[in-house]
């Protein structure tokens, strides 16, 4: 539990990372939270598209496709 | 609640996409459907009765979303249905919501808002069969005693748990019971106290606390605007200072809702699903290793887009050819029953028949294109083509999901702008819808070789003419996504909506929800976009075909007396009734404003006679120039009358009138231009009239200006224009 914390988009595919507290009143951040992203969760980026962008990333059973930029939205704490 | 039998039980479906709501929808209602369109927004409003038990239901199926946050268009109109605060509106009787039953916590976060509002509710757990094949166990009467409403096992596209559904809502409807609330702590309730003691010193109506707290968690919630929250006046001092009630006791107010709704589901739901205990790697996740691979995946979608565009492309041809002989054979059926009254005769062949075939000519092409993206979506491939092109498309407004539409728009714009409709975000929608039309068409491909046969292969071979052909594909495309980018920077204003798609599991589509997709949006064009390009045919066939004073037939039969072809003297009196037809003083009138592309009346006279369609033009230059409408692109009549045309007055006169610089700038006209009225229709139906007009008023403008170009440099560089 001692990773740094960063934006959900600067992890690499592969990597999981624990969603930190608080909120934002980003759109995607706020329909992330409807979805069950929510603090404490653990998210875990599948892969990336082919041309760099967007990511495929995964918690609670549930797989969703979104861009780099509103990825930025939530921070996390990367898990090692 | 209330037993009256007079007013129909009006019953809404909710649920996130990918529950099979739709599905669900289309079993319960068949063909007893209305589809249209809420008031000021392109949001798609679907509603059908559905008989059960001897009652009858009006069902609503509102847009797929996952929280009723409302700060996207669908998410709007379904809080705005749900509360009640749509136009002439009521609030439903009750609600179903669909949920999958392998995410089942997390779809019942939507309708623990939904219940929020004071709305009784059945939960329908939808695809219950293959929760069962995940493994995962769900006790239904467990579940239904501890939320309080009733819980029914269903199997949409098997049509199990019908039965059971129509009771339980029937049973809602009446009793209106209420799923089980939220226990908000007490900062919660007193935010909400100071929030609405706030709203009434503004002189906002009494709101019930569901919709208090709506105010409360959304960072822009659009229930204050409908509760009459005074225009002038700015709600964050006062949304702020109740969040603060929130802040105060260590509620994050931007997150408290949702981390206090999925525990208190959490809490529900304990024991009630069992989940297997340990976790397979699913048949997707096979699938997806090479589906979205970076070399496999990219290979298979080309693959798969070039089976969708031959489809419409060329397998479409057959179909269409046989539909225009069918067409072909009516006129010919009709005509001589009509000929004592040659007015009604040349209406009902021309205009009538004509428009009906002008629109059932794109059924082939609907049918094709919507029978792939029903397979595309229905097996979840959609979701991943989108994933795989989103990075292509996004920079200029246009996001994965245009890929399809302006593919087929090759083909043929009518099935690529319905298309659109696969793209939830309403702005690049909007930009797919008035950029697809650019895309070179099959319909262009007439006018393009026509030209390139009469002026440019016979002076620079058959190797630049591939060229200039290739260039045409092209040019729509190169200008696409600069407007693109234009519409969304500049004339766009709305929000864009976060590209945020679910993949969901692959799964094996069933024939019948295929095929009613398909007949849905043949039948919806048939019946909204057809009706106005029949009326549009028969204006112009009206605007070509009067006045038609006695005295021309006889003079153009005085001038030809010496011929004794009697179909060489019939061509000549249909060129002398066009010439002065309504279109063709049109056609005169306007044509200074296109000298600067070189067009002559006769030309100009060509491109409006084609609103109805571009190919319309070459009917039109083979009536003018009297070797008959018949006239097709490789006419060599055609060819070889356009090429011994000359000015007979202005500057040019004694040059000829078609001339490389001429035939390219028509080329250029016809690969910009929007004359399909077929696809201003459509665009019409999808978009509004506004935006229709603004993609015909837009691509006129640049076919015009691309003309004007192409004629002056092209005279600068190859000469022959003066």
């Amino acid at each position: 539990m001692s990773g740094e914390i960063c934006p959900l988009a600067a992890l690499r595919a592969g990597e999981g990372g624990l969603v930190q507290p608080g909120g934002s009143e980003h759109p995607v951040a706020q329909r992330l939270l409807a979805m069950g992203l929510l603090p404490g969760t653990e998210v875990v980026v599948i892969q990336v598209a082919p041309l760099g962008d967007p990511m495929e990333i995964g918690f609670g059973g549930l797989r969703l496709s979104l861009r780099k930029s509103d990825a930025s939205a939530v921070q996390v704490r990367r898990l090692g | 609640m209330s037993q009256d039998t007079s007013r129909p039980v009006r019953i809404a479906l909710v649920g996130n996409p990918n529950t099979g709501k739709t599905t669900l929808f289309n079993r319960l209602t068949g063909a007893r459907q209305k589809i249209g369109n809420y008031p000021g927004v392109t949001v798609e409003k679907k509603s059908g009765l559905w008989a059960h038990g001897g009652r009858t239901f009006t069902l609503v199926d509102l847009p797929g979303t996952y929280s009723l946050a409302a700060s996207s268009p669908d998410e709007r109109v379904a809080l705005d249905f749900l509360a009640g605060h749509l136009d002439g509106e009521a609030k439903p009787d009750a609600v179903v919501c669909v949920v999958d039953a392998s995410n089942l916590v997390r779809n019942l976060f939507l309708a623990s808002q939904v219940a929020d509002l004071g709305l009784p509710m059945v939960i329908a757990l939808n695809m219950a069969d293959a929760a069962d094949r995940a493994g995962i166990s769900i006790d239904a009467a467990l579940l239904s005693r501890r939320l309080g409403i009733p819980v029914v096992r269903l199997v949409a596209t098997k049509g199990e748990g019908i039965d059971a559904l129509g009771h339980a809502v029937a049973q809602a409807a009446d009793q209106g019971a209420l799923m089980a609330q939220v226990p908000w702590p007490e900062a919660a309730e007193r935010a909400v106290k100071y929030l609405a003691a706030g709203l009434e010193k503004e002189g906002v109506r009494p709101l019930a606390p569901g919709e208090l707290r709506r105010i409360l968690f959304d960072p822009r919630s659009a229930v204050l605007d409908r509760a009459g929250w005074p225009a002038g006046s700015d709600p964050a001092p006062l949304l702020g200072a109740s969040r603060d009630v929130l802040s105060a006791a260590g509620w994050h107010p931007l997150s408290a809702e949702a981390l206090l709704r999925y525990e208190h589901l959490g809490h529900l739901t304990a024991d009630a699903v069992k989940f297997p205990e340990k976790r397979r790697r699913s048949p997707t996740e096979r699938l997806d290793a090479v589906l979205t691979h970076r070399v496999w995946g990219l290979a298979v979608f080309v693959l798969m887009m070039f089976v969708v565009f031959q489809s419409i492309y060329a397998w479409a041809g057959p179909f269409m050819e046989a539909i225009e002989v069918v067409v072909a054979q009516t006129q010919e059926l009709v005509a001589p029953w009509l000929a004592p009254w040659p007015a009604l005769q040349s209406l009902v062949v021309a205009g009538v028949v004509g428009g009906v075939g002008g629109v059932i000519i794109f059924l082939p092409q609907i049918l094709i294109l919507f029978f792939f993206i029903a397979l595309l979506e229905d097996t979840g491939y959609m979701a991943r083509g989108a994933f795989l092109m989103d990075k292509m498309f996004g920079w200029c407004g246009l996001n994965g999901k245009s890929f399809v539409p302006m593919l087929s728009s090759y083909a043929c714009a009518i099935p690529g702008v319905l298309a659109a409709r696969t793209i939830e975000d309403p702005r690049a929608r909007l930009t797919t819808i008035l950029v697809s039309p650019l895309m070179s068409c099959s319909a262009r491909l007439p006018v393009y070789t026509l030209m390139i046969g009469a002026f440019i292969e016979p002076s620079f071979g058959a190797t630049l003419a591939g060229g200039v052909l290739f260039a045409m594909h092209v040019v729509g495309l190169a200008v696409a996504v600069p407007v693109a980018w234009a519409v969304n920077k500049f004339i766009l204003h709305t929000r864009p909506q976060p590209f945020l798609l679910e993949m969901p599991p692959y799964r094996l589509p069933r024939m019948r929800d295929i095929f009613w997709r398909m007949w849905e949006r043949a039948r919806e064009f048939l019946l909204r976009a057809g009706t106005v390009i029949v009326a549009m045919t028969i204006v112009i066939w009206a605007l070509v075909y009067f006045p038609r004073p006695a005295e021309v037939r006889e003079r153009a039969m005085a001038d030809l007396s010496a011929l004794n072809d009697i179909s060489a003297v019939d061509r000549a009196v249909d060129a002398a009734y066009l010439e002065q037809s309504y279109l063709a003083r049109a056609g005169r009138a306007l044509q200074p404003v296109f000298d600067p592309a070189g067009f002559d009346w006769k030309i100009t006279v060509g491109v409006l006679a084609s609103f109805p369609a571009r190919e319309v033009v070459i009917a039109t230059l083979g009536t003018i120039y009297g070797v008959g409408e018949d006239a097709d692109e490789a006419s060599g009549d055609l060819r070889s009358a356009l090429a011994r045309d000359f000015w007979t007055h202005g500057p040019r006169t004694g040059h000829p009138v078609f001339t490389v610089p001429v035939a390219l700038a028509i080329m250029v006209f016809f690969a910009l231009c929007l004359q399909c009225g077929a696809t201003v229709a459509v665009m019409a139906k999808e978009a509004g009239w506004r935006w229709a007009l603004f993609g015909f008023a837009y691509m006129t403008s640049l076919a015009w200006l691309g003309a004007v170009l192409t004629f002056q440099l092209g005279t600068r560089w190859l000469g022959g224009g003066s």
